[in-house]
């Protein structure tokens, strides 16, 4: 591409003596002057820029700019501020009994919102994300409690959890019936029968007779006679469809074999009074919470283990 | 008259066959100073239809944040208000929200369809008229002729040095664009926030902040745009002059000089004959009433906004030396390439690019039009939980979850219930309502979102057919039965 004067016969204009194709050229049609300074402001802007904010990164730090704008101080100034405006529901949710706080709309969904993220940072490891549980970790939205599903019952079992050492903690826990030696292999197998049967599932009948007989001798006491469960020892309901460690024979005289006993931490350990409260709200919005007095499945009426 | 026929000049950037390399392009240079234009006061019928128009859109913008529309206690009563803050737009009776928001983008391909309709008709009547630059460009040159005087008076004032006369004469021009872009300004932010409030705060200085920023922003770039960088704005920032040369044709009106007539040129003494010459009389009034600098009798070029001041100023010339006016007209380029016709002559309005215009703008206001007219003001969403997809319940019933948003889309509360149907037996459970049929206010212009489960007894699970059953969600309103619904699965494990 040549770079010689040249001018367009048609218009008169210069061209910038570029040429396409053997003849197509291009007519130099200069930006205007304001253009190039309105570029050179922007360049000087920018400049301003390193000088009032953060810019430039040194060895063990970076210019601060005079601004002593940060990022960081802007988030926690932020978060501060809306700690500020959740003060007052706070105080109310740390003074007011569950039951009122579940009755005042406002206060209700700020609750389940927080007790949302709560969840989700503290509960969700074992529990889940959407706190459907697995096996060994109870599905908070079912309608199935170990420990009881009412306001009081739930945020006894979060505030102290279970089996953790803490002295309010639920501590019962089940025998090791087959490598304590209490029962054998057979016996286990039977029991574990006549234990399905509570759930309508298929058996074999006359495992189920023999084990009717070591049921009542060994498991009645905590599990109820008719298999009814009991939410003062955490002694699961043995006739519904809800198994938290299966349902097949094999898991059942697992179960029986070594006994079970779930651990969760006493969560007023590392949470404030009012966190275990909105957690409390959320897991009893989930869908399985129930009303104050719903009668457990057992025939005793709950009380609190404390 | 010359009867040689011209290659076609309306090519943008013209062509300059009449006059020397416009000086705005020296040979050699990458980047050209700004020439300052100094357009002399036109007068006619289209400076006249020019001050009108310059009433009424000005009018406009500045009236129009003080029209008020009684919607009802402690509601903004603000005719046209962009309600930012509450994420929202008020026009009138209508109420669009941000989920909404194609009704906004609609009214601008409307206005985009009939600028293409406009500009085939009659080229670039927006731009000569009613564009916002062009209104207030006008604006300011006409403050600027009012304190340093018209064309010559200007030229000689900048001519000398810096007299006192040049200095207060400048001064004052620049303080009145300083206090109309202040107004400027000022009136825009009033369309964002209840305009006599805005007012009263803006004086006090207890406006927000937002407020003061906005203003001065529109005042700083009415002030450069408006009042210094003018047709530097049309020329180099706006894309629609490139955008226009696809959308005239033929048969558009375009403001031309006819150069059959007028050519060959010449200066013309008073009582000489007429013969063997074109009407020109080289005079140059086109030229010394454009805002845009240009010499019209170049043809067709990118930096014409058609803004017709140039027909006035040659039709005056053309009375006085008593020849027929129009030498420069709204004319098409059909017309121009024949000596004969009037301007205007066989002008086509109706052909298949109007055609096609007119039916889209039809289609594309019916459309919005209908979907206005039926716009339901509450609406009804249904957001399944997905985290479990399901729960099985002690029974070995199913349990789902769904977050059910109601949209109360008017200004008073409102009472709504819900229906569910599709899966027999399934029974609604609420979290924050006791029984199975709550009535659920809403309160104005409000989304609240209610969390329903549905229950499948144990007993009904053998009924299911599938591991996703359709459910059907229907949200009546209690005062009127009026009704929307919303369709979504009912999950169970398979």
């Amino acid at each position: 591409m040549s770079h010689h004067k040249k001018i367009d016969e048609v218009t008169g204009v210069e061209t910038t003596g570029h040429v396409w194709d053997g003849d197509i050229c291009e007519l130099n049609k200069p930006l205007p002057k304001w253009w190039l300074y309105t570029f050179y402001a922007c360049i000087l802007w920018s400049i301003g820029y390193w000088i009032v904010y953060p810019a430039w990164p040194l060895v063990n730090s970076y210019t601060m700019g005079v601004l002593g704008f940060s990022q960081r101080t802007q988030v926690q100034n932020e978060i501060d501020e809306w700690k500020a405006g959740q003060a007052k529901y706070r105080t109310q949710i740390a003074e007011l009994p569950l039951a009122d706080i579940r009755k005042n709309e406002e206060l209700f969904q700020f609750s389940i919102a927080g007790g949302a993220a709560l969840f989700g940072e503290n509960c969700a490891g074992c529990h889940g994300r959407g706190a459907q549980g697995g096996i060994g970790y109870p599905n908070l939205n079912d309608d199935d409690w170990l420990w009881g599903g009412n306001l009081d019952q739930i945020h006894e079992t979060i505030s102290y959890g279970i089996r953790n050492g803490n002295p309010k903690a639920h501590d019962t826990a089940m025998p090791h019936f087959g490598t304590d030696k209490i029962l054998d292999n057979a016996q286990i197998s039977d029991v574990a029968n006549f234990v399905r049967s509570f759930a309508h599932l298929d058996v074999d009948a006359e495992a189920v007779k023999r084990g009717s007989q070591i049921y009542a001798d060994n498991c009645a006491a905590c599990h109820g006679e008719q298999g009814k469960g009991n939410q003062d020892m955490g002694a699961p309901n043995l006739t519904d469809a809800i198994w938290l460690y299966g349902s097949s024979q094999e898991a059942v005289m697992q179960s029986v074999r070594t006994g079970r006993g779930g651990i969760m931490p006493a969560w007023l350990e590392r949470l404030d009074p009012v966190a275990v409260k909105m957690l409390t709200l959320f897991v009893y919005s989930l869908g399985g919470g129930q009303a104050e007095a719903a009668s457990a499945p057992a025939a005793t009426v709950p009380e609190k283990a404390q | 008259m010359t009867t040689t026929s011209k290659p076609n000049k309306f090519l943008i950037g013209g062509d300059s066959a009449h006059s020397a390399p416009s000086p705005t392009t020296p040979a050699h240079s990458d980047y050209v100073s700004r020439k300052k234009i100094y357009p002399k006061l036109a007068r006619g019928t289209f400076r006249n239809v020019k001050w009108v128009v310059m009433a009424i859109t000005l009018g406009i913008y500045y009236i129009v944040p003080w029209l008020r529309w009684n919607r009802g206690e402690g509601l903004p009563d603000q005719a046209i208000l962009f309600d930012f803050a509450n994420q929202r737009l008020l026009f009138g009776p209508i109420e669009i929200w941000a989920q909404e928001f194609y009704y906004v983008t609609g009214l601008l391909v409307l206005g985009a369809l009939s600028l293409f309709l406009v500009t085939s008709i009659a080229g670039r009547m927006w731009c000569g008229y009613a564009c916002p630059q062009t209104v207030w460009t006008d604006l300011m040159i006409a403050v600027e002729r009012f304190w340093q005087g018209d064309r010559n008076a200007q030229l000689r004032l900048d001519g000398q040095g810096w007299t006192f006369e040049k200095i207060w004469k400048k001064t004052v021009t620049h303080l009145s664009w300083v206090l109309i872009s202040l107004a400027t300004g000022g009136a825009l932010v009033f369309y964002f926030r209840d305009a006599p409030t805005l007012g009263v705060e803006l004086l006090h200085g207890t406006a927000p902040v937002v407020a003061y920023v906005f203003l001065g922003l529109f005042a700083l770039t009415t002030y450069l745009l408006g009042g210094l960088a003018r047709e530097q704005v049309c020329i180099y920032m706006c894309p629609w002059p490139r955008i226009q040369g696809a959308m005239v044709d033929h048969d558009s009106l375009l403001i031309s000089y006819r150069d059959l007539r007028g050519e060959p040129r010449a200066a013309h003494k008073k009582g000489t004959t007429w013969d063997d010459r074109g009407d020109c009389i080289d005079c140059r009034a086109c030229v010394a009433v454009c805002p845009m600098g240009i010499d019209i009798r170049d043809g067709s070029q990118l930096e014409c906004i058609q803004c017709a001041l140039c027909i006035d100023a040659c039709n005056e010339i053309m009375d006085r030396v008593e020849r027929p006016r129009d030498l420069i007209a709204y004319t098409t380029i059909g017309n121009l390439s024949n000596a004969t016709t009037a301007p205007r002559e066989g002008w086509r309005i109706i052909r298949p690019r109007t055609i096609l215009y007119t039916i889209m703008i039809t289609l594309v206001a019916s459309l919005m039009g209908w979907s206005l007219l039926n716009r339901a003001d509450f609406e009804l969403s249904v957001i399944q939980d997905r985290n479990p997809l399901f729960v099985v319940l002690s029974d070995g019933g199913v349990r789902n979850g769904y977050t059910v948003k109601i949209a109360n889309k008017i200004e008073h509360t409102r009472q709504f219930k819900l229906r569910f149907s599709g899966v027999p037996g399934l029974q609604p459970k609420f979290v924050e309502f006791d029984g199975l049929d709550p009535t659920i206010e809403v309160g104005p212009s409000e989304v609240r979102a209610v969390k329903v489960f549905l229950l499948l007894p144990g007993d009904k699970k053998k009924d299911l057919t599938s591991d996703a059953e359709p459910v059907k969600i229907e949200l009546d309103e209690v005062s009127n039965g009026h009704s929307t619904s919303r369709t979504t699965t009912f999950r169970s494990p398979s």
